[in-house]
Protein backbone atom coordinates (compact mmCIF):
# COMPACT_ATOMS: atom_id res chain seq x y z
CA UNK A 1 0.00 0.00 0.00
CA UNK A 2 1.11 3.54 -1.35
CA UNK A 3 0.14 6.08 1.01
CA UNK A 4 1.78 8.76 -1.45
CA UNK A 5 -0.54 7.14 -4.90
CA UNK A 6 -3.78 6.94 -2.48
CA UNK A 7 -3.64 10.46 -1.34
CA UNK A 8 -2.74 11.37 -5.44
CA UNK A 9 -5.73 9.73 -6.21
CA UNK A 10 -7.72 11.27 -4.02
CA UNK A 11 -6.33 14.75 -4.56
CA UNK A 12 -6.47 14.52 -8.33
CA UNK A 13 -10.07 13.00 -7.95
CA UNK A 14 -11.25 16.13 -5.95
CA UNK A 15 -10.18 18.69 -8.18
CA UNK A 16 -12.35 17.05 -10.78
CA UNK A 17 -15.34 16.85 -8.73
CA UNK A 18 -14.89 20.46 -8.05
CA UNK A 19 -15.10 21.00 -11.77
CA UNK A 20 -18.34 18.81 -12.64
CA UNK A 21 -21.95 21.02 -12.18
CA UNK A 22 -23.49 17.74 -12.17
CA UNK A 23 -21.81 16.82 -9.08
CA UNK A 24 -21.35 19.44 -7.01
CA UNK A 25 -24.79 21.95 -7.32
CA UNK A 26 -26.65 18.87 -5.60
CA UNK A 27 -24.17 19.05 -2.93
CA UNK A 28 -25.06 22.96 -2.71
CA UNK A 29 -28.64 22.63 -2.85
CA UNK A 30 -29.45 19.64 -0.91
CA UNK A 31 -28.06 20.71 1.76
CA UNK A 32 -29.13 24.72 1.66
CA UNK A 33 -32.11 23.14 1.66
CA UNK A 34 -31.83 21.44 4.53
CA UNK A 35 -29.39 23.10 6.88
CA UNK A 36 -30.09 26.95 6.17
CA UNK A 37 -33.32 27.47 4.70
CA UNK A 38 -35.68 25.08 6.57
CA UNK A 39 -34.13 25.94 10.13
CA UNK A 40 -34.94 29.30 9.11
CA UNK A 41 -38.44 28.81 7.80
CA UNK A 42 -39.24 27.27 11.50
CA UNK A 43 -36.96 30.01 13.32
CA UNK A 44 -37.27 33.27 11.69
CA UNK A 45 -40.19 32.96 8.91
CA UNK A 46 -42.79 31.31 10.78
CA UNK A 47 -42.55 33.20 13.89
CA UNK A 48 -42.52 36.47 11.70
CA UNK A 49 -45.88 35.33 9.83
CA UNK A 50 -47.37 34.68 13.73
CA UNK A 51 -48.30 31.55 13.12
CA UNK A 52 -49.52 29.93 16.26
CA UNK A 53 -46.75 27.09 16.47
CA UNK A 54 -49.25 24.84 18.08
CA UNK A 55 -51.13 25.07 14.91
CA UNK A 56 -47.79 23.76 13.19
CA UNK A 57 -47.92 20.52 15.38
CA UNK A 58 -51.65 20.09 15.14
CA UNK A 59 -51.53 20.67 11.17
CA UNK A 60 -50.62 16.82 11.03
CA UNK A 61 -52.01 13.99 12.76
CA UNK A 62 -48.78 12.24 12.14
CA UNK A 63 -46.93 14.79 14.26
CA UNK A 64 -49.49 14.89 17.18
CA UNK A 65 -48.99 11.09 17.07
CA UNK A 66 -45.28 11.04 17.20
CA UNK A 67 -45.56 14.06 20.53
CA UNK A 68 -48.01 11.35 22.16
CA UNK A 69 -46.02 8.43 21.84
CA UNK A 70 -42.65 10.16 22.31
CA UNK A 71 -40.29 8.17 24.77
CA UNK A 72 -39.73 10.38 27.85
CA UNK A 73 -35.53 10.04 26.85
CA UNK A 74 -36.68 12.20 24.11
CA UNK A 75 -39.85 14.45 25.56
CA UNK A 76 -37.47 15.71 28.36
CA UNK A 77 -35.73 18.05 25.95
CA UNK A 78 -39.14 19.41 24.82
CA UNK A 79 -40.52 22.77 27.19
CA UNK A 80 -44.26 22.25 26.10
CA UNK A 81 -44.92 25.45 27.81
CA UNK A 82 -42.88 27.31 25.62
CA UNK A 83 -45.17 26.71 22.43
CA UNK A 84 -42.58 28.16 20.02
CA UNK A 85 -39.65 26.38 21.46
CA UNK A 86 -41.46 23.06 21.33
CA UNK A 87 -42.21 23.31 17.73
CA UNK A 88 -38.74 24.11 17.08
CA UNK A 89 -37.00 21.12 19.27
CA UNK A 90 -40.09 18.77 17.58
CA UNK A 91 -39.92 20.03 14.18
CA UNK A 92 -35.61 20.51 14.15
CA UNK A 93 -34.23 18.41 16.49
CA UNK A 94 -36.54 14.99 16.24
CA UNK A 95 -38.73 15.12 12.98
CA UNK A 96 -35.86 16.59 10.58
CA UNK A 97 -32.92 14.34 11.88
CA UNK A 98 -33.27 11.15 9.56
CA UNK A 99 -34.00 13.60 6.72
CA UNK A 100 -30.04 14.55 7.94
CA UNK A 101 -28.64 10.92 6.63
CA UNK A 102 -29.44 12.48 3.05
CA UNK A 103 -26.60 14.29 2.83
CA UNK A 104 -23.69 11.76 3.71
CA UNK A 105 -25.85 9.12 1.52
CA UNK A 106 -25.60 12.03 -1.10
CA UNK A 107 -21.81 13.18 -1.03
CA UNK A 108 -20.24 9.84 -0.87
CA UNK A 109 -22.61 8.19 -3.83
CA UNK A 110 -22.53 11.80 -5.99
CA UNK A 111 -18.33 11.96 -5.61
CA UNK A 112 -17.76 8.25 -5.39
CA UNK A 113 -19.92 8.21 -9.27
CA UNK A 114 -17.75 10.95 -10.37
CA UNK A 115 -14.72 9.13 -9.41
CA UNK A 116 -15.39 5.47 -10.92
CA UNK A 117 -18.06 5.80 -13.08
CA UNK A 118 -16.94 9.50 -14.05
CA UNK A 119 -13.38 8.33 -14.97
CA UNK A 120 -14.53 4.83 -17.30
CA UNK A 121 -17.15 7.32 -18.99
CA UNK A 122 -13.96 9.87 -20.20
CA UNK A 123 -12.20 6.94 -20.99
CA UNK A 124 -9.17 8.47 -18.75
CA UNK A 125 -9.29 5.01 -16.63
CA UNK A 126 -6.94 3.03 -18.61
CA UNK A 127 -3.95 5.44 -18.38
CA UNK A 128 -4.64 5.12 -14.80
CA UNK A 129 -4.74 1.55 -14.80
CA UNK A 130 -1.12 1.15 -16.55
CA UNK A 131 0.57 3.07 -13.96
CA UNK A 132 2.44 1.08 -11.62
CA UNK A 133 -0.11 1.60 -8.86
CA UNK A 134 -1.46 -2.18 -7.28
CA UNK A 135 -5.63 -2.69 -7.50
CA UNK A 136 -5.73 -2.08 -3.35
CA UNK A 137 -3.87 1.90 -3.86
CA UNK A 138 -6.44 2.70 -7.19
CA UNK A 139 -9.41 1.14 -4.79
CA UNK A 140 -8.23 3.11 -1.44
CA UNK A 141 -7.60 5.95 -3.62
CA UNK A 142 -11.06 6.48 -5.01
CA UNK A 143 -12.59 5.27 -1.77
CA UNK A 144 -10.72 8.34 0.15
CA UNK A 145 -11.61 10.75 -3.19
CA UNK A 146 -14.85 9.93 -1.59
CA UNK A 147 -15.37 9.18 1.89
CA UNK A 148 -12.88 12.58 2.88
CA UNK A 149 -15.02 15.35 1.83
CA UNK A 150 -18.04 13.39 2.55
CA UNK A 151 -17.53 13.44 5.83
CA UNK A 152 -16.11 16.61 6.49
CA UNK A 153 -18.86 17.74 4.01
CA UNK A 154 -21.48 16.33 6.59
CA UNK A 155 -19.30 17.67 9.52
CA UNK A 156 -19.63 21.09 7.97
CA UNK A 157 -23.15 20.64 7.36
CA UNK A 158 -23.90 19.64 11.10
CA UNK A 159 -21.91 22.70 12.06
CA UNK A 160 -23.79 25.44 10.26
CA UNK A 161 -27.20 23.62 10.89
CA UNK A 162 -25.72 23.79 15.29
CA UNK A 163 -24.74 27.42 14.35
CA UNK A 164 -28.08 28.14 12.69
CA UNK A 165 -30.03 26.34 14.80
CA UNK A 166 -28.90 27.72 18.20
CA UNK A 167 -28.59 31.61 16.61
CA UNK A 168 -31.92 31.91 14.65
CA UNK A 169 -34.31 31.32 17.69
CA UNK A 170 -31.92 32.52 20.15
CA UNK A 171 -34.53 34.89 21.26
CA UNK A 172 -36.81 32.09 22.57
CA UNK A 173 -34.53 30.05 23.92
CA UNK A 174 -31.93 32.38 25.56
CA UNK A 175 -29.61 29.18 25.72
CA UNK A 176 -27.35 27.03 23.56
CA UNK A 177 -29.98 23.57 22.98
CA UNK A 178 -28.46 22.23 20.00
CA UNK A 179 -27.20 19.70 19.37
CA UNK A 180 -29.49 17.40 21.37
CA UNK A 181 -28.01 13.89 22.53
CA UNK A 182 -30.03 11.69 19.97
CA UNK A 183 -27.42 13.92 16.87
CA UNK A 184 -24.58 12.81 18.27
CA UNK A 185 -24.67 8.91 17.34
CA UNK A 186 -26.13 9.99 14.13
CA UNK A 187 -23.55 12.24 12.87
CA UNK A 188 -20.39 10.48 13.99
CA UNK A 189 -21.91 6.48 14.56
CA UNK A 190 -24.47 6.66 11.66
CA UNK A 191 -23.30 8.78 9.04
CA UNK A 192 -20.17 7.48 8.98
CA UNK A 193 -21.53 4.02 7.88
CA UNK A 194 -24.00 5.48 5.37
CA UNK A 195 -21.03 6.94 4.21
CA UNK A 196 -19.09 3.64 3.73
CA UNK A 197 -22.12 2.30 2.02
CA UNK A 198 -22.83 5.14 -0.33
CA UNK A 199 -19.45 4.15 -1.60
CA UNK A 200 -19.21 0.57 -1.54
CA UNK A 201 -23.16 0.27 -3.61
CA UNK A 202 -21.28 2.83 -6.00
CA UNK A 203 -18.45 0.65 -6.62
CA UNK A 204 -20.54 -2.27 -7.51
CA UNK A 205 -23.00 -0.55 -9.61
CA UNK A 206 -20.26 1.12 -11.06
CA UNK A 207 -18.82 -1.85 -12.64
CA UNK A 208 -22.39 -2.22 -14.53
CA UNK A 209 -22.67 1.40 -15.27
CA UNK A 210 -20.97 2.87 -17.70
CA UNK A 211 -21.65 6.83 -16.89
CA UNK A 212 -21.96 9.16 -13.69
CA UNK A 213 -25.68 9.89 -14.18
CA UNK A 214 -26.28 6.29 -14.68
CA UNK A 215 -23.93 4.80 -11.59
CA UNK A 216 -25.35 8.17 -9.17
CA UNK A 217 -29.11 7.81 -10.37
CA UNK A 218 -28.85 3.76 -9.16
CA UNK A 219 -26.94 4.84 -6.27
CA UNK A 220 -29.36 7.39 -5.63
CA UNK A 221 -31.75 4.48 -4.44
CA UNK A 222 -29.87 3.92 -1.10
CA UNK A 223 -32.19 6.94 -0.38
CA UNK A 224 -34.57 4.64 0.37
CA UNK A 225 -32.90 3.80 3.42
CA UNK A 226 -33.47 7.31 4.50
CA UNK A 227 -37.10 7.32 3.79
CA UNK A 228 -37.88 4.36 5.68
CA UNK A 229 -36.50 5.86 8.98
CA UNK A 230 -38.19 8.92 8.64
CA UNK A 231 -41.40 7.60 7.61
CA UNK A 232 -40.52 5.06 11.14
CA UNK A 233 -40.08 8.10 13.46
CA UNK A 234 -43.30 10.53 11.94
CA UNK A 235 -45.31 7.07 11.99
CA UNK A 236 -44.28 7.18 15.86
CA UNK A 237 -42.96 3.06 15.09
CA UNK A 238 -39.43 3.90 15.12
CA UNK A 239 -38.19 6.72 17.95
CA UNK A 240 -34.48 7.57 16.85
CA UNK A 241 -32.99 7.59 20.56
CA UNK A 242 -29.43 6.94 21.34
CA UNK A 243 -29.76 3.30 21.66
CA UNK A 244 -32.13 2.79 18.38
CA UNK A 245 -29.71 5.20 16.68
CA UNK A 246 -26.66 3.04 17.79
CA UNK A 247 -28.27 -0.66 16.55
CA UNK A 248 -29.37 1.06 13.66
CA UNK A 249 -25.82 2.26 12.98
CA UNK A 250 -24.39 -1.06 13.93
CA UNK A 251 -26.79 -2.49 11.13
CA UNK A 252 -25.47 -0.23 8.52
CA UNK A 253 -22.17 -0.61 9.46
CA UNK A 254 -22.00 -4.69 9.19
CA UNK A 255 -23.90 -4.11 5.92
CA UNK A 256 -21.71 -1.85 4.79
CA UNK A 257 -18.72 -4.13 5.52
CA UNK A 258 -20.11 -7.01 3.76
CA UNK A 259 -20.72 -4.41 0.26
CA UNK A 260 -17.23 -3.30 0.47
CA UNK A 261 -15.83 -6.81 1.05
CA UNK A 262 -17.86 -7.82 -2.01
CA UNK A 263 -16.56 -4.16 -3.84
CA UNK A 264 -12.51 -5.29 -3.18
CA UNK A 265 -13.19 -8.64 -4.71
CA UNK A 266 -14.78 -7.38 -7.54
CA UNK A 267 -12.25 -4.46 -8.28
CA UNK A 268 -9.77 -5.30 -10.81
CA UNK A 269 -8.32 -4.10 -13.73
CA UNK A 270 -10.24 -6.36 -15.98
CA UNK A 271 -13.56 -5.30 -14.44
CA UNK A 272 -12.53 -1.72 -15.35
CA UNK A 273 -11.47 -2.44 -18.53
CA UNK A 274 -14.86 -4.38 -19.68
CA UNK A 275 -16.39 -1.92 -22.15
CA UNK A 276 -13.38 -0.22 -23.00
CA UNK A 277 -11.42 -3.01 -25.19
CA UNK A 278 -11.27 -1.68 -28.91
CA UNK B 1 20.75 -8.12 -27.12
CA UNK B 2 18.43 -9.25 -24.74
CA UNK B 3 14.95 -10.04 -24.68
CA UNK B 4 12.24 -7.76 -23.50
CA UNK B 5 9.24 -9.38 -24.69
CA UNK B 6 8.24 -12.89 -24.88
CA UNK B 7 4.83 -14.04 -25.65
CA UNK B 8 4.09 -17.35 -26.11
CA UNK B 9 0.67 -19.01 -27.47
CA UNK B 10 -1.21 -16.41 -25.16
CA UNK B 11 -4.82 -16.77 -25.10
CA UNK B 12 -7.08 -14.13 -23.86
CA UNK B 13 -11.13 -13.71 -24.25
CA UNK B 14 -13.86 -10.87 -23.62
CA UNK B 15 -16.64 -12.75 -22.20
CA UNK B 16 -16.74 -15.46 -25.19
CA UNK B 17 -15.05 -13.94 -27.89
CA UNK B 18 -11.29 -14.53 -28.11
CA UNK B 19 -9.18 -11.23 -28.61
CA UNK B 20 -5.73 -12.70 -28.55
CA UNK B 21 -5.57 -16.66 -30.07
CA UNK B 22 -1.68 -18.45 -29.81
CA UNK B 23 -0.56 -14.26 -30.06
CA UNK B 24 3.78 -14.79 -30.38
CA UNK B 25 5.74 -12.37 -29.81
CA UNK B 26 9.47 -11.70 -29.02
CA UNK B 27 11.05 -8.32 -28.81
CA UNK B 28 14.69 -7.70 -28.49
CA UNK B 29 16.04 -4.93 -26.63
CA UNK B 30 16.56 -1.74 -28.31
CA UNK B 31 14.17 -2.56 -31.10
CA UNK B 32 11.22 0.01 -32.74
CA UNK B 33 8.31 -2.75 -33.44
CA UNK B 34 5.22 -2.42 -35.23
CA UNK B 35 2.10 -4.31 -34.22
CA UNK B 36 -0.20 -4.19 -37.54
CA UNK B 37 -3.40 -4.92 -38.01
CA UNK B 38 -7.25 -3.79 -38.85
CA UNK B 39 -9.68 -2.89 -35.47
CA UNK B 40 -10.36 -6.19 -33.47
CA UNK B 41 -6.59 -7.63 -34.42
CA UNK B 42 -5.76 -7.90 -31.03
CA UNK B 43 -3.20 -5.03 -31.05
CA UNK B 44 -4.84 -3.41 -27.65
CA UNK B 45 -5.32 -6.42 -25.94
CA UNK B 46 -1.46 -7.21 -26.33
CA UNK B 47 -0.37 -4.33 -24.84
CA UNK B 48 -2.73 -4.52 -21.70
CA UNK B 49 -1.55 -8.23 -21.47
CA UNK B 50 2.22 -7.58 -22.02
CA UNK B 51 1.40 -4.95 -19.25
CA UNK B 52 -0.21 -7.32 -16.78
CA UNK B 53 -3.66 -5.68 -17.03
CA UNK B 54 -5.46 -8.76 -18.02
CA UNK B 55 -5.05 -12.02 -17.09
CA UNK B 56 -4.26 -14.07 -19.76
CA UNK B 57 -6.11 -17.71 -20.23
CA UNK B 58 -3.34 -19.38 -21.56
CA UNK B 59 0.12 -19.35 -22.79
CA UNK B 60 2.82 -17.15 -21.15
CA UNK B 61 3.45 -13.64 -21.30
CA UNK B 62 7.23 -12.22 -19.85
CA UNK B 63 8.31 -8.88 -19.95
CA UNK B 64 11.72 -7.55 -18.79
CA UNK B 65 11.86 -11.76 -17.67
CA UNK B 66 9.23 -11.21 -15.33
CA UNK B 67 5.78 -12.93 -15.69
CA UNK B 68 2.94 -10.45 -16.63
CA UNK B 69 0.24 -12.02 -14.44
CA UNK B 70 1.69 -11.65 -10.89
CA UNK B 71 4.66 -8.78 -11.64
CA UNK B 72 2.24 -6.56 -13.03
CA UNK B 73 3.33 -3.47 -10.94
CA UNK B 74 6.95 -3.80 -11.42
CA UNK B 75 6.99 -4.50 -15.32
CA UNK B 76 4.64 -1.21 -15.24
CA UNK B 77 7.63 0.53 -13.21
CA UNK B 78 9.60 0.13 -16.22
CA UNK B 79 7.05 0.48 -19.32
CA UNK B 80 5.05 3.66 -20.68
CA UNK B 81 2.14 3.25 -22.58
CA UNK B 82 0.47 6.10 -25.08
CA UNK B 83 -3.11 5.10 -24.67
CA UNK B 84 -5.58 5.06 -28.03
CA UNK B 85 -7.32 7.80 -26.48
CA UNK B 86 -4.91 10.43 -25.40
CA UNK B 87 -6.63 9.61 -21.51
CA UNK B 88 -5.45 13.04 -20.08
CA UNK B 89 -7.77 14.57 -17.23
CA UNK B 90 -9.12 17.72 -19.34
CA UNK B 91 -10.41 19.31 -16.27
CA UNK B 92 -6.89 19.24 -14.87
CA UNK B 93 -3.95 21.30 -16.56
CA UNK B 94 -0.88 19.23 -18.21
CA UNK B 95 1.36 20.30 -15.42
CA UNK B 96 -1.26 19.00 -12.92
CA UNK B 97 -1.85 15.76 -15.36
CA UNK B 98 2.30 15.28 -15.81
CA UNK B 99 2.39 15.75 -11.77
CA UNK B 100 -0.27 13.40 -10.67
CA UNK B 101 1.02 10.64 -13.27
CA UNK B 102 4.76 10.98 -11.81
CA UNK B 103 3.57 10.78 -8.52
CA UNK B 104 1.65 7.19 -9.55
CA UNK B 105 4.98 6.70 -11.37
CA UNK B 106 7.02 6.82 -8.30
CA UNK B 107 9.33 9.47 -9.24
CA UNK B 108 10.89 10.62 -5.70
CA UNK B 109 8.33 13.66 -4.54
CA UNK B 110 10.58 16.45 -4.81
CA UNK B 111 11.40 16.40 -8.66
CA UNK B 112 8.02 15.51 -9.80
CA UNK B 113 7.47 19.30 -10.93
CA UNK B 114 10.85 19.58 -12.40
CA UNK B 115 10.30 16.63 -14.75
CA UNK B 116 6.94 17.55 -15.67
CA UNK B 117 8.50 21.17 -16.47
CA UNK B 118 10.91 19.58 -18.52
CA UNK B 119 8.98 17.25 -20.24
CA UNK B 120 6.51 19.88 -21.56
CA UNK B 121 9.51 21.70 -22.51
CA UNK B 122 10.39 18.87 -24.36
CA UNK B 123 7.34 18.59 -26.27
CA UNK B 124 6.96 22.33 -27.06
CA UNK B 125 4.30 22.71 -24.20
CA UNK B 126 5.87 24.76 -22.09
CA UNK B 127 3.99 28.05 -22.26
CA UNK B 128 0.97 26.49 -21.82
CA UNK B 129 1.59 24.29 -18.74
CA UNK B 130 -0.78 26.03 -16.61
CA UNK B 131 -3.76 25.84 -18.92
CA UNK B 132 -6.17 23.13 -18.73
CA UNK B 133 -6.25 20.41 -21.12
CA UNK B 134 -9.89 20.59 -22.30
CA UNK B 135 -8.41 23.74 -24.30
CA UNK B 136 -5.79 22.27 -26.27
CA UNK B 137 -5.74 21.18 -29.67
CA UNK B 138 -5.61 17.27 -30.67
CA UNK B 139 -2.18 17.38 -31.53
CA UNK B 140 -1.14 19.07 -28.45
CA UNK B 141 -3.13 16.32 -26.17
CA UNK B 142 -1.51 14.20 -28.08
CA UNK B 143 1.87 15.19 -27.40
CA UNK B 144 1.00 15.67 -23.80
CA UNK B 145 -0.19 12.17 -23.66
CA UNK B 146 3.46 10.78 -25.27
CA UNK B 147 4.84 13.37 -22.89
CA UNK B 148 3.14 11.39 -20.09
CA UNK B 149 3.93 8.26 -21.04
CA UNK B 150 7.48 9.26 -21.03
CA UNK B 151 7.72 10.89 -17.96
CA UNK B 152 9.31 8.13 -15.76
CA UNK B 153 11.82 7.35 -18.45
CA UNK B 154 10.50 3.77 -19.77
CA UNK B 155 12.79 1.27 -20.91
CA UNK B 156 9.99 0.02 -22.63
CA UNK B 157 7.70 2.48 -24.60
CA UNK B 158 4.02 1.37 -25.77
CA UNK B 159 2.31 3.75 -28.74
CA UNK B 160 -0.97 2.12 -29.33
CA UNK B 161 -2.42 4.18 -32.36
CA UNK B 162 -0.62 7.61 -31.98
CA UNK B 163 -1.73 9.22 -35.04
CA UNK B 164 -4.93 7.88 -35.71
CA UNK B 165 -7.91 10.79 -35.42
CA UNK B 166 -5.76 13.22 -35.81
CA UNK B 167 -5.02 15.62 -38.89
CA UNK B 168 -2.57 14.96 -41.55
CA UNK B 169 -0.69 18.30 -39.61
CA UNK B 170 -0.99 16.85 -36.23
CA UNK B 171 0.09 13.74 -37.62
CA UNK B 172 2.85 14.82 -39.06
CA UNK B 173 4.11 16.91 -35.76
CA UNK B 174 3.40 13.53 -33.99
CA UNK B 175 5.36 10.99 -36.27
CA UNK B 176 8.11 13.43 -36.46
CA UNK B 177 8.09 13.46 -32.24
CA UNK B 178 7.96 9.40 -32.22
CA UNK B 179 10.41 9.59 -34.82
CA UNK B 180 12.34 11.56 -32.20
CA UNK B 181 11.62 9.47 -29.71
CA UNK B 182 12.74 6.30 -31.20
CA UNK B 183 15.96 7.24 -32.56
CA UNK B 184 17.17 8.32 -28.92
CA UNK B 185 18.76 6.12 -25.41
CA UNK B 186 18.27 2.41 -27.33
CA UNK B 187 14.98 2.61 -26.04
CA UNK B 188 12.56 -0.68 -27.11
CA UNK B 189 9.38 0.65 -28.65
CA UNK B 190 6.03 -1.04 -29.68
CA UNK B 191 4.05 1.28 -32.14
CA UNK B 192 0.12 -0.65 -32.73
CA UNK B 193 -0.68 0.57 -35.50
CA UNK B 194 -2.66 0.32 -38.66
CA UNK B 195 -1.02 3.04 -40.95
CA UNK B 196 1.06 1.50 -43.33
CA UNK B 197 3.31 4.24 -43.38
CA UNK B 198 4.43 4.68 -40.14
CA UNK B 199 5.36 1.17 -39.68
CA UNK B 200 7.47 1.43 -42.71
CA UNK B 201 8.94 4.51 -41.55
CA UNK B 202 9.56 4.10 -38.31
CA UNK B 203 10.28 0.41 -37.30
CA UNK B 204 12.66 -2.22 -37.53
CA UNK B 205 10.15 -5.18 -37.76
CA UNK B 206 6.58 -5.46 -38.36
CA UNK B 207 4.13 -8.10 -36.91
CA UNK B 208 1.33 -8.27 -39.21
CA UNK B 209 -1.62 -9.34 -36.53
CA UNK B 210 -5.08 -10.35 -38.36
CA UNK B 211 -7.99 -12.29 -35.72
CA UNK B 212 -5.51 -11.70 -32.25
CA UNK B 213 -2.27 -14.04 -33.66
CA UNK B 214 0.65 -12.33 -35.15
CA UNK B 215 0.58 -13.85 -38.77
CA UNK B 216 4.18 -12.82 -39.92
CA UNK B 217 6.49 -11.11 -37.93
CA UNK B 218 10.26 -9.47 -39.41
CA UNK B 219 11.94 -7.35 -41.25
CA UNK B 220 10.15 -5.91 -44.53
CA UNK B 221 13.09 -7.96 -46.11
CA UNK B 222 12.32 -11.07 -44.31
CA UNK B 223 8.25 -10.67 -44.65
CA UNK B 224 9.17 -10.45 -48.32
CA UNK B 225 11.00 -13.82 -48.30
CA UNK B 226 8.46 -15.12 -46.74
CA UNK B 227 4.82 -13.92 -47.98
CA UNK B 228 5.26 -12.68 -50.99
CA UNK B 229 8.92 -13.28 -52.67
CA UNK B 230 8.34 -12.69 -56.09
CA UNK B 231 9.09 -9.45 -58.00
CA UNK B 232 6.98 -7.10 -60.56
CA UNK B 233 9.51 -5.96 -63.59
CA UNK B 234 8.06 -3.73 -65.74
CA UNK B 235 9.48 -3.36 -69.13
CA UNK B 236 9.11 -0.81 -71.84
CA UNK B 237 10.51 -0.18 -74.71
CA UNK B 238 10.29 2.47 -77.72
CA UNK B 239 8.27 0.70 -80.18
CA UNK B 240 5.01 -1.68 -79.72
CA UNK B 241 5.62 -5.40 -78.71
CA UNK B 242 5.30 -7.98 -81.64
CA UNK B 243 3.04 -11.08 -80.70
CA UNK B 244 6.33 -13.36 -80.86
CA UNK B 245 8.38 -11.58 -78.55
CA UNK B 246 5.30 -11.83 -75.94
CA UNK B 247 5.09 -15.45 -76.43
CA UNK B 248 9.24 -15.93 -76.12
CA UNK B 249 9.11 -13.75 -72.47
CA UNK B 250 6.48 -16.69 -71.67
CA UNK B 251 8.08 -19.08 -72.93
CA UNK B 252 11.34 -18.10 -70.63
CA UNK B 253 11.93 -20.24 -67.63
CA UNK B 254 11.66 -17.83 -64.49
CA UNK B 255 8.89 -15.56 -65.48
CA UNK B 256 5.93 -16.94 -64.37
CA UNK B 257 3.59 -14.85 -65.80
CA UNK B 258 3.17 -11.74 -68.63
CA UNK B 259 1.13 -9.04 -68.02
CA UNK B 260 0.61 -6.86 -71.56
CA UNK B 261 -0.16 -3.06 -69.99
CA UNK B 262 0.09 -1.41 -72.92
CA UNK B 263 1.33 -2.13 -76.35
CA UNK B 264 4.91 -0.87 -75.41
CA UNK B 265 4.70 -1.88 -72.00
CA UNK B 266 4.92 -5.14 -70.37
CA UNK B 267 4.63 -5.95 -66.29
CA UNK B 268 7.17 -9.64 -65.81
CA UNK B 269 6.32 -11.49 -62.44
CA UNK B 270 9.35 -13.65 -61.44
CA UNK B 271 10.22 -15.09 -58.41
CA UNK B 272 13.66 -13.18 -57.94
CA UNK B 273 15.96 -10.98 -60.62
CA UNK B 274 17.40 -13.95 -62.52
CA UNK B 275 15.64 -13.76 -65.73
CA UNK B 276 16.35 -9.95 -66.00
CA UNK B 277 19.68 -9.92 -67.64
CA UNK B 278 18.63 -12.59 -70.34
CA UNK B 279 15.58 -11.18 -71.35
CA UNK B 280 17.74 -7.42 -71.51
CA UNK B 281 19.94 -9.26 -73.47
CA UNK B 282 17.72 -10.71 -75.92
CA UNK B 283 16.02 -7.48 -76.91
CA UNK B 284 19.14 -5.70 -77.48
CA UNK B 285 20.07 -8.26 -79.70
CA UNK B 286 16.49 -7.76 -81.28
CA UNK B 287 17.53 -3.93 -81.76
CA UNK B 288 14.75 -3.29 -79.06
CA UNK B 289 15.18 0.34 -78.21
CA UNK B 290 14.63 -0.23 -74.32
CA UNK B 291 13.26 2.70 -72.32
CA UNK B 292 13.02 0.91 -68.86
CA UNK B 293 13.45 -1.74 -66.89
CA UNK B 294 11.97 -1.43 -63.54
CA UNK B 295 11.84 -4.11 -60.89
CA UNK B 296 9.30 -4.00 -58.05
CA UNK B 297 9.29 -5.46 -55.26
CA UNK B 298 6.07 -6.23 -52.77
CA UNK B 299 5.59 -3.59 -50.52
CA UNK B 300 4.48 -3.60 -47.17
CA UNK B 301 0.81 -2.55 -48.17
CA UNK B 302 1.06 -5.99 -50.88
CA UNK B 303 2.01 -8.03 -47.90
CA UNK B 304 -0.60 -6.64 -44.95
CA UNK B 305 -3.28 -7.15 -47.93
CA UNK B 306 -1.97 -10.71 -48.72
CA UNK B 307 -2.18 -11.65 -45.01
CA UNK B 308 -5.30 -9.88 -44.63
CA UNK B 309 -7.20 -11.58 -46.70
CA UNK B 310 -5.43 -15.31 -47.53
CA UNK B 311 -7.17 -18.40 -46.61
CA UNK B 312 -4.73 -20.06 -45.28
CA UNK B 313 -5.90 -19.19 -41.33
CA UNK B 314 -3.22 -21.60 -39.81
CA UNK B 315 -0.34 -20.61 -41.82
CA UNK B 316 2.49 -18.44 -40.04
CA UNK B 317 4.98 -16.56 -42.06
CA UNK B 318 7.50 -16.14 -39.20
Amino acid sequence: MDLRKIFAIARKDWIEVRQNKYAWIPMLIVPLIFVVIMPLVFTLVIPALQVDPQDVISSDQDIEFFIERMPEELARHINFDEPMQSMIVIMLGYMLAPMFLILPMMYSTIIAAESFAGERERKTIEALLYTPASDADLLLGKVAASAIPSLMATWLSFLLYTLILNIAPFAYFQRIWFPLPTWWPLIFWVAPAMIVLGIAFTVIISARVQNFLGTYQSSASLVMLVVVLFAGQITGALYLSVLVEMVIGLVIWIAAGILSLYAVKTFSRKALLAGTNS
Amino acid sequence: MSEVVFCDQVEFKYSENYALSGFDLRVERGEVIALLGPNGAGKTTSVRVMNGLLPVENGSVKVFDMNAADQGEKIRQRTGVLTETPALYERLTALQNLNFFGTMAGLPAGGIEQRSRHMLDVFGLADRADDRVDTYSKGMKQRLAIARAMLHDPELLFLDEPTSDLDPEAARQVGDTILDITGRNNRTVILCTHRLFEAEQLCDRVAVMRKGRVMAFGTLDELRKAVLPAISVIFRIASPFAADQIQWLKDQRGITEVQVRQDTELVLNMPDEAPIPSVVEHFVGLGAAILAVEPRRASLEDIYMHLQHTDRKEKKWI
